[in-house]
């Protein structure tokens, strides 16, 4: 440079100045109208261009097989976001964190994302008991989780956005229609035996008895990892319910809905009502022990919409034409979208005044439909009923309206 | 709670009772046969016997799906050649395993519990990065499914049929095996006194591999025949592992007898009492009653009557 003369090198940076200026360097503009010493003023791990979230499900252990479609949404949500600019003009960085299916492990990484990575926000966990576990440490440490699973209720934080349902959005609508629909005067309820499925069994029996004004004939539960139903089956038979309404999870589904089938009983004699089977569910289950049985949720692939044929359409252009959504993989991945709109209308990545703004912010492109934050942090959503076919997905017979989310219903406790 | 139903009614369901009850003692045995071979008679504490299950079951879905894309025709067959296929590929996993790892541990048996457990970590890993974290089902052909009707109100479902016919198979087999071969003896003598067997020209460590396969082949045709009853995932042999100690152990460790006793009393008393009582409480009757009997007899049901070096 020495042997530059002055004019020159006056020429030169000119020159440099009109190039960088001229590229759409979108990080350059955003930090210009945001700078981060102001959107960030708790010290989060937010630069001029990037900022770092966190990524808290199991990858490994008994939960892999029901988180890898959350992990899997979530990615594809945050790729799309970047590739839209980002948020505030910041990308988004992920820091993923295996828990393990080992809750003390969740509450330990939480730990770690929150005091060491400084993650802005968390999209995580997915059993209530990973919920739990990292619940004190969220709201210790004041950080922000995106809680993608349907779960019991009963639990609200300022640190927390549930972004499935709670029990009541679920249970209630459901059990009203196949009320109606099948004239269903008796129910046999049948879980695994863990908090979720005994929550929403209670606000089941609460509502058939007071509303309804049914009978449950049966309520009982088998420990996670039963395979024998047969004795099971044969009170069923005995008892010979309107409803069957089952809360099976995880492995053991797969031989309750085999053991139902062989012996005999198939949607042509019989009712049954889940809320644990999405289409994750359904293929370990095989389609074709299913075909006829309704589950209640949220979101079905199926849903014939555009912005779920776009978001269909996304998912199997990364993950293969094979892969499946169920309700949960959605739901996780409105958490980034989520979490984007209240950064930007808070405009600031701090987290009280995320928490502040995140109430009403609304998100009409969500693959299920119109979704609404409500102040208690759950979401407005609506239920929908699918009856399964052989094929694996499910015929959308029913849809309700919004219905506002109640994580504490009077009456059903 | 019976009183309210009519005497036909009560037949039937009595006789599906029966059958489920059966069911679940032909499935506790044929978990539990393999292990009786290799900790009953080898003293070998395989943690990982649970994941050589998984491997047959993993064997059969592979199958499935090779048939379903090279032979669809074949589909209504494939299933007997996977359960052969998953006795072999099962058995060769434990043949290598016993190589490479059991031989050097059989004076130090609880290290072998520590490098076994180890290894169904490792394996359960191995399932994981090549079938996926999901679990999975093979399509089984058409006769296997469904239900088998003597009357209008009975169904025998198919699958507990064929499960049953299997291990009373493989239990005929084990039993001849034993007693009624040269090996089988070669075995037994080896395992009441090693230093004597070599002594008088048994090669107890080719007795030793071998049994050690046989055992883990048994897993993995139990495995293969569990698919038609569950779904299988990586950490499927994890779910089994303790009700198949659980049957050998009550069943006093070195007796095949013992086994079969223990798994038709266990499972007679968890399916009665599960109808009885609710899901949950019938486990919890049936464990409390094997902690109360192995209280009083620690040995097991049927104690060993020969003497241990």
């Amino acid at each position: 440079m020495k042997t530059l003369r002055p004019a020159l090198r006056l020429v030169t940076s000119l020159l440099f100045a009109l190039l960088i200026s001229g590229l759409p360097n979108i990080a350059l503009v955003a930090s210009e109208s945001f700078p981060t010493a102001k959107v960030n003023t708790t010290g989060l791990a937010v630069t001029d261009t990037e900022v770092t979230v966190g990524q808290l499900h199991s990858a490994t252990g008994t939960m892999a097989i029901s988180e890898t479609g959350s992990i899997q949404a979530e990615q594809l949500a945050i790729e799309q976001i970047n590739a839209m600019g980002g948020v505030l003009g910041r990308k988004i960085k992920i820091i993923v964190e295996d828990g393990a299916s080992d809750w003390p492990t969740f509450a330990e990484k939480a730990k770690k994302l929150l005091v060491n990575d400084k993650v802005a926000a968390v999209m995580g966990c997915w059993t209530s008991a990973s919920r739990k576990a990292v619940l004190p440490v969220f709201e210790k440490e004041n950080g922000m989780l995106y809680y993608p699973t349907f779960y019991e209720g009963l639990e609200q934080s300022k640190n927390v956005i549930y972004t499935g349902q709670e029990a009541t959005q679920q249970i209630i609508a459901g059990l009203d229609w196949i009320a109606k629909e099948k004239k269903a005067k008796t129910f046999y309820l049948i879980g695994s035996d863990y908090i979720w499925p005994r929550t929403s069994n209670k606000i089941a029996r609460k509502h058939i008895e007071n509303v309804l004004k049914g009978t449950v004939v049966g309520e009982e539960y088998y420990a996670l990892g039963h395979t024998q139903f047969g004795s099971l089956i044969n009170k069923i038979k005995l008892k010979k319910p309107d409803v069957i309404y089952a809360i099976v999870v995880g492995g053991s589904n797969v031989s309750f809905y085999k053991q139902l089938k062989a012996a005999g009983i198939t949607s042509d004699k019989q009712t049954l009502l889940t809320i644990s089977v999405t289409e994750d569910e359904v293929l370990g289950i095989g389609g074709e022990n299913l075909v006829g049985f309704y589950s209640a949720m949220k979101y079905f692939q199926s849903l014939d919409n555009p912005n779920n044929k776009k978001f269909v359409e996304a998912f199997k252009a990364k993950y293969g034409a094979k892969s499946v959504i169920g309700d949960v993989t959605q739901a996780a991945y409105l958490g980034p979208w989520l979490w984007k709109m209240s950064v930007e209308k808070a405009g600031s990545f701090d987290i009280d005044k995320v928490a502040a703004a995140s109430p009403d912010i609304e998100f009409k492109e969500a693959p299920e439909g119109y979704v609404k934050l409500h102040a208690n942090h759950h979401l407005w959503s609506k239920l929908r009923i699918g009856q399964w076919a052989a094929d694996g997905q499910a015929k959308v017979l029913y849809e309700s309206g919004l219905i506002e989310p109640d994580p504490f219903p009077k009456g059903y406790q | 709670m019976l009183l309210a139903y009519t005497t036909s009614e009560l037949t039937s369901i009595f006789t599906m009772q029966g059958f489920a009850g059966l069911s679940l003692f032909s499935v506790l045995l044929l978990m539990a046969l393999g292990l009786a071979i290799i900790f009953g008679q080898m003293g070998v504490i395989n943690m990982a016997h649970g994941e050589f299950m998984a491997a047959g079951a993993y064997t059969v879905y592979l199958c499935s799906t090779l048939t379903a894309k090279f032979a669809p025709s074949f589909q209504p067959y494939y299933f007997l050649f996977a359960i052969v296929a998953a006795f072999l590929v099962s058995g060769s996993l434990g043949l290598l395993v016993e190589w490479g790892l059991i031989r050097f541990l059989y004076k130090r048996p609880l290290d072998t519990l520590l490098a076994t457990w180890g290894l169904s970590l490792i394996m359960q890993q191995a399932f994981r990065s090549t079938f996926g974290a999901r679990e999975v089902t093979p399509t089984l052909p058409d006769w296997l499914m469904g239900s088998f009707k003597p009357t209008a109100s009975i169904d025998i479902p198919i699958n507990g049929v064929f499960v049953m016919g299997l291990t009373l198979f493989i239990t005929a087999a084990v039993l001849f095996f034993t007693f009624k071969t040269r090996s089988g003896l070669h075995m037994r003598a080896t395992v009441q006194n090693r230093m004597m067997s070599g002594a008088v020209g048994i090669n107890t460590k080719v007795v030793d591999r071998l049994t050690f396969a046989i055992g883990c082949g048994i897993a993995g045709v139990a495995g293969a025949a569990f698919t038609t009853i569950g779904s299988t995932g990586p950490d499927s042999g994890s779910r089994y592992i303790v009700d198949t100690f659980l049957v050998v152990v009550f069943g006093g460790a070195a007796s095949l007898l013992g086994t079969v006793t223990s798994a038709f009393g266990i499972a007679q008393t968890q399916s009665i009492s599960e109808f009885f009582l609710q899901g949950t409480m019938g486990k919890v009757a049936t464990l409390l009653a094997i902690v109360i009997i192995l209280m009083i007899r620690p040995q097991g049901l049927f104690a060993s009557k020969v003497r241990r070096a």
